[in-house]
């Protein structure tokens, strides 16, 4: 039963690894993040039922609250670009190179 | 449970320090400002107080189930972090100051990153670990952003938000197969249970997702593409944050990891860990060479940098010797880096308004001008490029002894593509010194009206250099971080 849950939590953190690579708005990408960080919630909460160890759901109440206070930061980044382009995509922010 | 007040005073005092400069910024008027930012650094100051106590009374004390300890590598690290941030509070003051940011914030900001990092160095399992270094990042990616009308600010913070939040995810994974396979996440149960697990395939897919998600926290090649970018649009103090305290931590958690978790897995991590030092020294430092801005040859230089560090860790991984003494050589060349770029930083913000640029070419005849900015200059470049007697040779020094006394054909690999990168970075390094002292003037330029920098900015400049110039004469002082990391091996690491 296990098994199951483990492949689905790898296919959803490969379908966010992949968004982050191929979407270029920057929001879009920040879901595919936060896909990502539920995945993990999900291998933690179902390793810990199966290992009968506290530690696995313990540890995802952290996730969360790390993964909320992303969510924070991230949008208020996206919303500080948007006052000086009306854009969220990544390709049009290219001041820096080298 | 009962809870060591003593030995969580240094972080206590952080967190008083914190919420005071919040209230404060909020009753404040505008003019008067300057409050919060003394209080930030006598209160960061005032943490070193129960440290060094901690440090004489000398006892390794243990909490929560032994997931937070105070030992004196812990200590150790906190000391170096502290004095770290206190010099990047100095640099800040005036530079905060002068473009009107939102000060109250500012200081907060830095004041949570610096508690996150010292919570990491005490950290000996994984969910302390993971919370200390996003309380780290977190404030990070907003301070990257903190010029909030420039839009390379704002392109500096999301490439490092995106990037640093992607690392978080993979660091997870790793961290939630590890939890998965074992059921453990304390670094001494995990050590003892990993060895059993060595042949599972996901015991090998998660020792790789940690390292790569620790990988972009230190900025090594192949995941340092957001650093030079991200360090040139920050703001010059918070760049220096960045290279020295976020770049501490990190290496903290990277080596803390792999070498009390996991060193049974060292045949999976250590062909990581060789490829990634000679990577970062190499890809970075060549392209170095071609940077004109100052702050993106830094960049550049901390990436390559961070290569030098990983070299007596790396050489002793692979070469399956003895962990202890590639470890403690790598926390000396990270504390030695650690006040020399703090110093490099101080000089380049004093520098931009001497000249009134951040190209290396407009700094041309700065040591004519201004002859005092002109030597810091020196002091700490030559100090990057390893020249005696400034700290940076003894960080050299101890890391090519390491990889020697290790020997074997990897270490010796290792350390002969340490030396050729050696003489690549004294070029860029004394480019930087050559444009000061050498070249003239550019003709038509114009040369702002030299002042003494602010006396914040003097005494960070005062305090690196004299920190630079002692150490590399006295290398002696710097072997504490040797002596502080043997605890970790005493106590089965």
């Amino acid at each position: 039963m296990t098994d199951w849950y483990m492949l689905l939590a790898a296919a959803l953190f490969t379908i966010g690894a992949m968004g982050i690579l191929v979407r270029r708005n920057a929001l879009v990408m920040f879901m595919c993040v936060e896909l990502m960080l539920n995945a993990v919630n999900l291998t933690l909460v179902s390793a810990g039922r199966a290992l009968g160890s506290l530690d696995g759901q313990l540890a995802t109440f952290f996730v969360l609250v790390v993964a909320a206070a992303e969510v924070v930061i991230g949008l208020a980044i996206i919303v500080a670009i948007f006052r000086h382009r009306d854009t969220a995509s990544v390709d049009e922010l290219s001041e820096l190179k080298g | 449970m009962t809870i060591d007040y003593l030995a969580l005073a240094p972080e206590i005092v952080i967190v008083v320090t914190l919420l005071g400069v919040l209230s404060l910024d909020l009753f404040l008027p505008r003019r008067k400002k300057f409050w919060v930012a003394t209080l930030a650094v006598a209160g960061t100051a005032l943490a070193a107080v129960p440290l060094i106590f901690l440090a004489v009374e000398g006892s390794t004390r243990s909490m929560f189930d032994g997931s937070f300890v105070v030992d004196s590598f812990a200590l150790a690290l906190k000391g170096l972090l502290l004095v770290g941030a206190y010099i990047v509070l100095l640099m800040s003051v005036s530079y905060i100051e002068s473009d009107r940011y939102w000060q109250g914030e500012y200081y907060l900001m830095i004041l949570s990153s610096l508690l996150g990092s010292m919570v990491m160095a005490s950290g000996r399992d994984l969910i302390v670990l993971f919370i200390g270094l996003e309380l780290t990042t977190g404030p990070l990616y907003l301070l990257a952003g903190w010029r909030k009308g420039d839009i390379r600010s704002n392109e500096a913070s999301l490439k490092y938000f995106i990037l640093g939040v992607l690392s978080t995810a993979m660091m997870l994974f790793g961290m939630s197969l590890l939890f998965g396979l074992t059921g453990v996440v304390g670094f001494d149960e995990l050590a003892a249970v990993v060895g059993d697990h060595a042949a599972e395939p996901a015991m090998v897919l998660a020792v790789l997702f940690l390292f790569a998600g620790f990988g972009f926290k230190v900025s090594a090649v192949p995941f340092h593409f957001w650093a030079p970018d991200t360090y040139e649009g920050a703001p010059t103090p918070v760049t220096a944050y960045l290279s020295v305290n976020s770049k501490i931590a990190g290496f903290i958690a990277m080596l803390v990891v792999l070498y009390l978790a996991l060193p049974d897995l060292a045949d999976i991590w250590a062909p990581a860990v060789w490829a990634l030092s000679a990577l970062s020294m190499t890809v970075a430092n060549l392209s170095a060479l071609r940077q004109r801005n100052i702050v993106r040859l830094l960049a550049y230089s901390s990436i390559a940098q961070a290569g030098f560090m990983l070299v007596p860790f790396a050489a002793a991984a692979v070469a399956d010797a003895d962990l202890a003494e590639g470890f403690s050589a790598t926390i000396i060349y990270i504390a030695i880096y650690a006040l020399m770029n703090l110093g490099a930083f101080a000089v380049v913000i004093a520098g931009a308004r001497a000249t009134g640029s951040g190209e290396v070419d407009d700094w041309a005849g700065l040591g004519r001008y201004n002859p005092r900015l002109g030597v810091l200059a020196a002091v700490f470049f030559l100090s990057l490029a390893g020249i005696p007697p400034l700290a940076g040779w003894f960080a050299k020094f101890v890391m090519f002894r390491s990889v020697i006394l290790t020997g074997g054909a990897g270490p010796i690999a290792l350390a002969i593509i340490a030396a050729v990168n050696t003489v690549i970075a004294f070029y860029y390094y004394a480019r930087v010194v050559k444009a000061v002292w050498l070249d003239p003037v550019p003709e038509g330029a114009e040369i702002p009206e030299q002042r003494a920098p602010a006396g914040s900015l003097s005494l960070a400049l005062g305090l690196t250099t004299a920190l630079t110039v002692i150490i590399g004469m006295f290398p002696a002082i710097a072997t504490v971080f040797a002596d502080a990391s043997q605890v970790l091996t005493a106590a089965g690491g």
